[in-house]
């Protein structure tokens, strides 16, 4: 049993699986969290891959000072990622809202709504930057086991199930 | 063929205790050799068994009444038919059972892609049913091909027996059908040119896009072994046929590899066709082939 702790601890740390979700970013961030996967950087040889689904991911990279538009959107799709997970708060936007502070079309920081864990600030911050927040993430995924911070609210899905 | 034996051959090789570490081998070769092409790195040797690992460790969804218990059966169905389909492949010379029937190995190969139209539907997901009716739509066309080219190799030998076909020597009109199921695989194995079913940055995942954790491990693993199978059969078909057991298994081996290979970098140099372009490519290039393969067999088993 122990044994089987310690190689799932591994495994976890080795296959990050990211889902990448804009909330009103100006694409910079965006762009750097795809150099990360090109050639160039290469985050795969981590183990990491960008799902298409929400339900694949560990780890939830969100960009953008979050607007009031987007504030649903997030709930859900954290909701949606299968525990354990971690959220990585990409850009100074997410973290503190950037330049954009008092605008009245948001409703940020990111902290506000879902519980983060990692923040890479920057404006864009650069793609080793990004790989190394994932690694960090991917290191708290291993140490945290089953016990996710839980969302405030239960989302339902079309399927009619209950989400943690 | 005593009880021991087809045990062994189902349980040890080519069955389970080969099969799972040659998926993930399979799989880590097409990431690694797609990702050289590129000009990367690519990830380590162990990352599709670490990927298995974290997937099993982590929670899935609560799922209730008729469509939870089907959403929870479907992977394991497509991972016990693509476990048999490996099973069954003749790689060592032997006598008698199931081992190498060209008709249940058929069965067995599709059952995957009917699980995988079925969970897309049955999760209830709008991306997941547009994967299923992608899958659907092209199964249908690769089908086609791919079963007529299988019938010819078998018409033109008179039987339907797999082990019977391999020992015969290749014939160039062998070598036509081998041509057509091999390029019937990337759309079996939704590799790039026909990777619609699952395409992701368009419809997230299609019809895994609601499966979690171990339901999504099984699913990996399905498709792994549907690698190992689809490669396996064109294997046995191409290599030549050796008394020795050892050779035989080292020869099924390297070539599996090779069609791995090919296949990943036809997958890195091309791009995803549209479902019309890919319908049309399989009804109208395609099947000339596989008409041609079975006409002449017909031809060569009259004049005979």
């Amino acid at each position: 049993m122990k044994l089987w702790s310690r190689l799932v601890c591994y495994a976890r740390r080795r296959s990050p699986w990211l889902f990448h979700m804009n909330s009103g970013s100006c694409n910079g961030c965006d762009i750097e969290l795809v150099a990360a996967l090109t050639p160039r950087y290469d985050a795969e040889q981590l183990g990491v891959r960008l799902e298409g689904s929400p339900r694949h991911a560990d780890i939830l990279c969100i960009t953008g000072p979050v607007t009031k538009n987007a504030v649903g959107a997030i709930k859900t799709v954290y909701g949606q990622v299968y525990g354990p997970k971690a959220v990585i708060a990409i850009g100074s936007c997410p973290a503190t809202t950037n330049v954009f502070i008092d605008s009245r079309t948001l409703d940020g920081p990111l902290q506000k709504h879902i519980p983060v864990d990692v923040f890479v600030p920057g404006c864009p911050p650069r793609p080793d930057a990004i790989i190394k927040g994932v690694a960090k993430a991917a290191e708290i995924l291993a140490e945290r086991g089953s016990n996710s911070p839980v969302a405030t609210v239960a989302i339902a899905t079309p399927a009619g199930e209950e989400q943690p | 063929m005593n009880i021991v034996t087809a045990l062994a051959r189902l349980l040890i090789f080519p069955g389970l205790l080969f099969a799972v570490p040659a998926a993930w081998a399979f799989l880590w070769v097409e990431r690694k050799s797609v990702a050289l092409m590129q000009g990367r790195v690519g990830p380590p040797f162990m990352q599709p068994f670490f990927d298995f690992i974290k997937l099993l460790s982590k929670s899935t969804p609560p799922r209730r009444g008729i469509a939870g218990a089907l959403m929870r059966a479907w992977p394991l169905i497509a991972l016990g038919s693509a476990a048999g389909a490996v099973g069954l492949l003749p790689v060592l010379p032997s006598s008698g059972g199931f081992e190498g029937d060209l008709i249940l190995l058929l069965a067995l190969f599709e059952l995957p892609a009917m699980c995988i139209i079925a969970a897309g539907f049955s999760s209830r997901s709008i991306f997941g049913e547009i994967g299923s009716a992608r899958e659907a739509a092209l199964s249908v066309s690769y089908n086609i091909v791919f079963l007529l080219a299988i019938l010819s190799i078998a018409a033109s030998q008179h039987t339907f027996r797999l082990e019977a076909l391999a020992a015969l020597p290749v014939s160039p009109l062998r070598l036509l059908g081998i041509l057509a199921i091999v390029v019937c695989l990337p759309a079996k194995l939704h590799l790039n040119p026909f990777s619609l079913p699952n395409a992701e940055q368009e419809i997230y995942s299609g019809p895994m896009t609601e499966y979690a954790g171990p339901e999504l491990a099984m699913w990996e693993l399905a498709h792994g072994l549907e690698w190992v199978a689809a490669t396996g059969l064109v294997a046995t078909l191409i290599a030549p046929h050796f008394g020795a057991w050892w050779l035989a298994a080292l020869v099924f081996v390297a070539l599996s590899f090779a069609i791995v290979l090919l296949l990943s970098a036809v997958a890195a140099a091309t791009a995803r066709l549209a479902i019309d372009t890919t319908v049309r490519f399989y009804w109208q290039c395609t099947l000339i082939f596989a008409v041609l393969a079975i006409s002449s067999a017909i031809f060569v088993r009259y004049r005979l």
